[in-house]
């Protein structure tokens, strides 16, 4: 049940044009920041939203003229929109129900999947006297029940604290492995989209600026969002052999051999700061600003301006030592064994 | 003070020592429960259109919705008896649809039951209406969506997934419809006429008393207001305040 789409969407101030495949059994997250059209395009392929331009091909199958309920795609909400006056049961039932198998049997699926994600003993509970984990896990068993053709979930586990997180992304893993169809993960979390997904779309204003494998986008980040994303200093220049050229001027030296258009990335952890201009073996270094100083896991995150704008990460007592403040004046250097250079 | 004091000259005036064998008059009775049967019928009625309509005028998006939904609320500002005329119009024997329904099936509304029914439908739509789509406005409509992904037509999304939602609001518009229908006299007096027994609801029973016999208006009036204070009180602990 592979998907074949291309989605065209136009409203006022934004317009969403993306291409999107997805093989069976494939995961396809689709990462991007707010507003970037995420869940326009899960509504567009759920029948929520109407096509301004394009189709969507499931399986050989023209979906785009179907109505939503006529296109046999289970969709988990962000908010889950369980049915408040139903108990877990029904709220699974209902699907079943509304393709006119019968009540008893109805309830027997409702039953087998409420079991299947662990909830076997909360089918009598309404929505509300369900944890966030387990409203997840009964959307999810809700969607699963229609036998759906294809699987969209949207941020499925934004809503869950930070603890609950970690347990139903690792179950929600399993279910996902064991779905036969394609699905299309919505998130803005990466880690969430490294865990669950087996590829990565990531979209921006509307539009998919790159796609890929986890280990291919970590690496080699193309748009600001990404590389922040991925926490990585990222920039675009014209590389002569191993020299790359920014558009202001400013030449870094890199470990690659390019010619033209490149993308140059490093991470902030390759970034040191010193007092004074140091000399020794950095190829690249360059006088620079402190802005910000933020906690990022064990170490101090600098945000730097100067002819390089540059995020370096020191620790607390390195930051200490030069007295790092936001307006204090540094040098920095990163060496070129650290700088990678790839083809835009 | 200002709602309750006519309530209070009421019970003041009642003549309270010929009371019982006032109530058990026929003409009471039979008043009475003409009263409550063309008001639950009317309350049905404006269910069966109401519902529908409130739901079109709160989820869908038409040219000339805002219209319909001014055109809604005109019985609400209309005198009763201009709407009861503007029924015999449209209703009466030669009326634009009466006429149509006399001849093909014999069917005449005006000074009829029936009528009293329309007439009271009429008057008491809109609270149904503006209550129901207060409601519907006030729910979420991705419900609907939710059930849409999971295989629901419209009707089924509607039935088993928002009619229960805004099941409270329903029935708060039904117990104003019903009450304004109770309650209802120019409509019904100038549509349905004013027979004893077929037409004859209390108000009009009240009003026609009142020219004759002025304690058997206050008595009316007293049945009238302790049946529809008692209902109305026992309808809002159940559903209203729930």
């Amino acid at each position: 049940m592979s998907l074949r789409a291309r989605l065209s969407v136009r409203r006022e101030g934004f317009g969403l044009d993306i291409a999107l495949t997805a093989e069976p059994g494939e995961v396809v997250a689709l990462l991007g920041p707010n507003g970037a059209g995420k869940t326009t395009t899960l509504r567009a392929l759920a029948g929520l939203l109407r096509l301004d331009d394009g189709h969507i091909t499931l399986d050989g199958v023209r979906l785009d003229p179907l109505a939503p309920e006529q296109r046999r795609i289970g969709v988990v909400f962000q908010d889950y929109l369980l049915f408040p006056h139903l108990s877990a049961l029904d709220n699974v039932a209902f699907g079943p129900r509304c393709r006119h198998v019968p009540k008893a049997e109805a309830r027997r699926t409702a039953q087998e999947w409420l079991t299947r994600v662990g909830l076997a003993d909360h089918v009598r509970k309404k929505p509300r006297q369900l944890s966030g984990g387990q409203a997840q896990r009964v959307a999810l068993a809700r969607a699963l029940a229609t036998e759906p053709r294809m699987l969209l979930l949207d941020e499925p586990l934004a809503a869950l604290d930070a603890r609950t997180r970690l347990d139903t992304r690792a179950q929600l893993r399993g279910h996902l492995a064991a779905f036969p169809g394609a699905t299309i993960l919505v998130t803005h979390d990466p880690l969430d989209a490294l865990m669950l997904a087996d590829r990565l779309v990531i979209i921006e204003d509307g539009r998919v600026v790159q796609t890929g494998d986890a280990a291919t986008i970590t690496a080699q980040p193309r748009t600001d969002y990404v590389a922040r994303l991925v926490g990585l200093n990222l920039y675009r220049g014209r590389a002569e052999g191993a020299t790359v050229t920014l558009p202001d001027g400013f030449a870094l030296v890199t470990a690659g051999d390019e010619q033209g258009e490149v993308f140059v990335a490093f991470p902030p952890s390759a970034v040191a700061l010193f007092a004074t201009r140091p000399d020794g073996s950095p190829r690249n270094s360059w006088p620079a600003t402190v802005t910000t100083v933020s906690r990022h896991g064990d170490a101090l995150r600098i945000e730097l301006t100067g002819p390089l704008p540059v995020a370096a990460d020191v620790t607390p007592a390195a930051a200490v030592h030069l007295g790092l403040e936001p307006g204090r004046e540094v040098w920095a250097t990163v060496k070129a064994t650290e700088v990678r250079a790839y083809r835009a | 003070m200002f709602l309750t004091l006519p309530l209070a000259g009421l019970l003041i005036r009642a003549p309270w020592s010929t009371l019982p064998e006032r109530l058990t008059e026929p003409g009471i009775l039979a008043a009475l429960r003409l009263s409550l049967l063309t008001a639950s019928l009317a309350t049905v009625v404006c269910l069966i259109l109401g519902v529908p309509l409130a739901w079109v005028l709160a989820r869908l998006h038409f040219p000339g919705r805002r219209l319909v939904r001014a055109l809604v609320t005109v019985p609400l500002v209309l005198p009763p008896v201009v709407g009861g005329v503007a029924l015999l119009l449209v209703f009466g024997r030669r009326g634009l649809i009466g006429g149509w329904l006399d001849q093909t099936f014999g069917v005449s509304l005006p000074f009829t039951t029936a009528g009293v029914v329309v007439a009271e439908a009429f008057v008491a739509m809109p609270f149904l209406v503006i209550a129901v789509e207060g409601a519907l406005r006030g729910s979420d409509a991705r419900y609907e969506e939710a059930a849409a992904t999971l295989g629901a037509s419209r009707w089924t999304a509607f039935r088993r997934v928002t009619l229960p939602l805004i099941a409270p609001g329903v029935a708060a518009g039904a117990v104003l419809c019903w009450a304004r229908a109770l309650g209802e006299f120019g409509a019904t007096i100038t549509f349905a006429g004013n027979f004893p027994g077929r037409t004859q609801t209390m108000p009009l029973a009240v009003y026609l008393a009142l020219e004759q016999d002025l304690d058997a208006a206050i008595v009316l009036s007293l049945v009238l207001l302790a049946v529809s204070v008692g209902i109305l009180a026992a309808l809002r602990d159940k559903w209203v305040a729930a």
